[in-house]
């Protein structure tokens, strides 16, 4: 599938979703990040280096570790956000359905619109919930009343979200609880018809059962689209992800700094079941971290 | 066995804690006497010119002779309005510009930093020297005009503006404009939709509080603006006036008591608009941030 990453006029950008595939079980998965040792830096120090993984279409993968391993730092590469912060670069290669995302011609602003992000913490603008809702159609260039209003309602509907705000759509978004505020940004960022939607510990700041609604919502949403997931809970890694990745930090020597290394990627439950590294074997089983 | 003791024991905690909230109490005192006594003073010296035969202090003429009795401090009301103005059209645009290029753009780098201490820096250069600056600069060439006294208010409040802008875009968490990145949203639509629009009450109080600070302003205006008693709507042609200066006029002549009268009149007149202003901006912001948070849903 040949896709066009560089900066491009925004009018002619296709909002519908990505073509629907057969079911997984009886095609191969499309592979959607082609991962090849990658390493990623922050100045002269290197936060997590050694990733080869492929990542593929209508799966969840889940990066399990623990903390300081580089879980975040890989998935932040993923859609170049890690750019934010100074200093941060990419060695190796990562590509996004074939197209290498670091080659100089492509444009982190068109990388962002097809691979969408949800943050540990809930993030709403402090806008309404509609404005919250229509700010990335509106990037996008869609200024139509109706045509909003219908991004509006099928993306909170898509985030189990619209029964209960379908009222108050032009209050503020900060007057959600914090497992709403959660859902919001996941209809938000699904409001761009993204192609991939990348999660950094989506629900560590919710409680139980925010967080089981919005497991079910991944789970629901992986039909649709890509994810790839940042936790450290165990069981919702093992409950919701087709793939996992485990990483770990390892002391560097040279310099006293702990640096993350992927030790073992594969399907979730051989990964839990019968892991191949004992590193692996010793964190499932609550050995460290 | 005893229950636990847990009933406050008359103790050396006790006595300084009454001794903190005495000292405390006093300073508050301290602080608001010469406040009140200010306000009081300007109060009840000046209503009574001020109301005698409303409106007439705020729209007539000053009298040409300081010994003349009668109203008047129009020009004056006009001129400030129309120094002040225009010092806030020049420098809260280019004020705030330049705190999102500070905080937005130019972050660590070696450019910005200079331009950051130079701001602080002009912070602390004395109103006077800035009315000496526009007088070389501007007034010798052009003559006495309200947009010379416009600029040199500018040039003091330019700093105050950047200073206030840029901690205010440092409160806006880093989070929102990731989430705008993260939908992507381009850096120039982020600062326009996200950044600013949350920073904005900050940035409205922060540029009141210069404009007030310039309102109030003497010495630079003394240079470029000139003292004249007649209305004068040119901004760029002409001598024209405004309430401080007029206040410094009139005290200079205070063997006559009409002259001390006005003075006390445009003094309150000087002090109601500020305050008046800052009210204004209050309510804007209030409003702002009660739509924003939810309690006014439509």
């Amino acid at each position: 599938m040949e896709i066009q990453l560089t900066t491009l006029p925004t009018v002619g950008v296709s909002i519908e979703p990505p073509p629907s595939i057969a079911p997984i079980a009886s095609v191969a998965p499309a592979e959607i990040f082609g991962i090849s040792d990658a390493a990623v830096h922050y100045g002269a120090f290197t936060a997590v280096r050694d990733v080869t993984m492929t990542i593929y279409e209508h799966e969840i993968t889940a990066f399990i570790g623990p903390s300081g391993c580089g879980k975040t730092t890989m998935l932040r590469a993923l859609d170049r956000m890690h750019e934010t912060t100074p200093g941060g670069r990419v060695t190796g290669t990562i590509s996004y359905r074939g197209v290498d995302l670091y080659d100089p011609q492509v444009s982190a602003v068109e990388v962002r619109r097809r691979i969408g992000m949800v943050f540990q913490r809930p993030n709403p603008f402090p806008k309404t919930i509609y404005d919250n809702i229509a700010f990335g159609p509106r990037v996008n260039g869609i200024r139509g009343r109706a045509e909003l209003d219908d991004v509006v309602e099928r993306s909170l509907r898509s985030a189990a979200l619209w029964d209960e705000v379908k009222d108050r759509l032009r209050s503020s978004a900060l007057g959600l609880s914090g497992g709403q505020q959660q859902r919001l940004c996941i209809a938000r960022t699904i409001a761009v018809q993204p192609d991939v939607v990348l999660m950094d510990e989506p629900c560590s700041a919710l409680d139980p059962i925010a967080t089981a609604r919005i497991e079910e919502l991944m789970c629901e949403l992986k039909r649709e689209l890509t994810i790839v997931i940042v936790t450290h809970n165990m069981q919702q890694a093992a409950r919701i992800s087709d793939r996992a990745a485990f990483f770990t930090a390892e002391l560097d020597a040279t310099n006293d700094r702990r640096t993350g290394i992927l030790v073992e990627y594969g399907e979730t439950a051989k990964l839990f079941s019968a892991p191949d590294d004992e590193r692996t074997r010793n964190y499932i089983g609550g050995r460290f971290g | 066995m005893n229950a636990v003791e847990l009933h406050a024991r008359p103790s050396r905690r006790a006595a300084s804690n009454l001794a903190m909230t005495c000292a405390m109490g006093l300073a508050v005192i301290v602080v608001a006497i010469p406040l009140f006594a200010v306000i009081s003073a300007v109060v009840s010296r000046g209503a009574s010119v001020v109301l005698d035969g409303f409106p007439d202090f705020l729209v007539a003429e000053i009298p040409p002779i300081s010994r003349r009795a009668g109203p008047g401090m129009g020009p004056a009301i006009v001129g400030t309005l129309l120094v002040t103005g225009t010092a806030t059209a020049i420098a809260v645009p280019l004020g705030v510009l330049g705190a999102v290029y500070l905080h937005e753009y130019g972050g660590r780098g070696v450019f910005a930093r200079v331009v950051r201490f130079l701001a602080v820096v002009m912070t602390g250069v004395p109103s006077i020297v800035m009315g000496m600056f526009v007088y070389v600069m501007w007034t010798l060439r052009f003559g006495y005009s309200a947009f010379g006294g416009a600029l040199a208010l500018a040039c003091l409040m330019l700093p105050v503006v950047i200073g206030s802008t840029e901690q205010m875009l440092r409160l806006v968490s880093d989070q929102l404009r990731e989430a705008s990145y993260a939908l992507g949203a381009s850096k120039s639509r982020t600062v326009l939709t996200v950044v600013l629009p949350a920073a904005l009450p900050g940035i409205v109080s922060g540029a009141l509080l210069a404009v007030a600070r310039a309102a109030g302003e003497t010495a630079p205006l003394l240079f470029a603006v000139g003292a004249t008693k007649t209305f004068n709507l040119d901004l760029m042609g002409g001598a024209n006036t405004a309430l401080p200066l007029q206040i410094f006029q009139a005290s200079s002549d205070l063997a006559f008591p009409a002259a001390e009268q006005r003075a006390w009149g445009a003094a309150l007149t000087l002090v109601t608009l500020t305050f008046l202003l800052t009210i204004a901006a209050r309510l804007v912001v209030a409003r702002t941030l009660r739509r924003r948070s939810g309690w006014k849903s439509s």
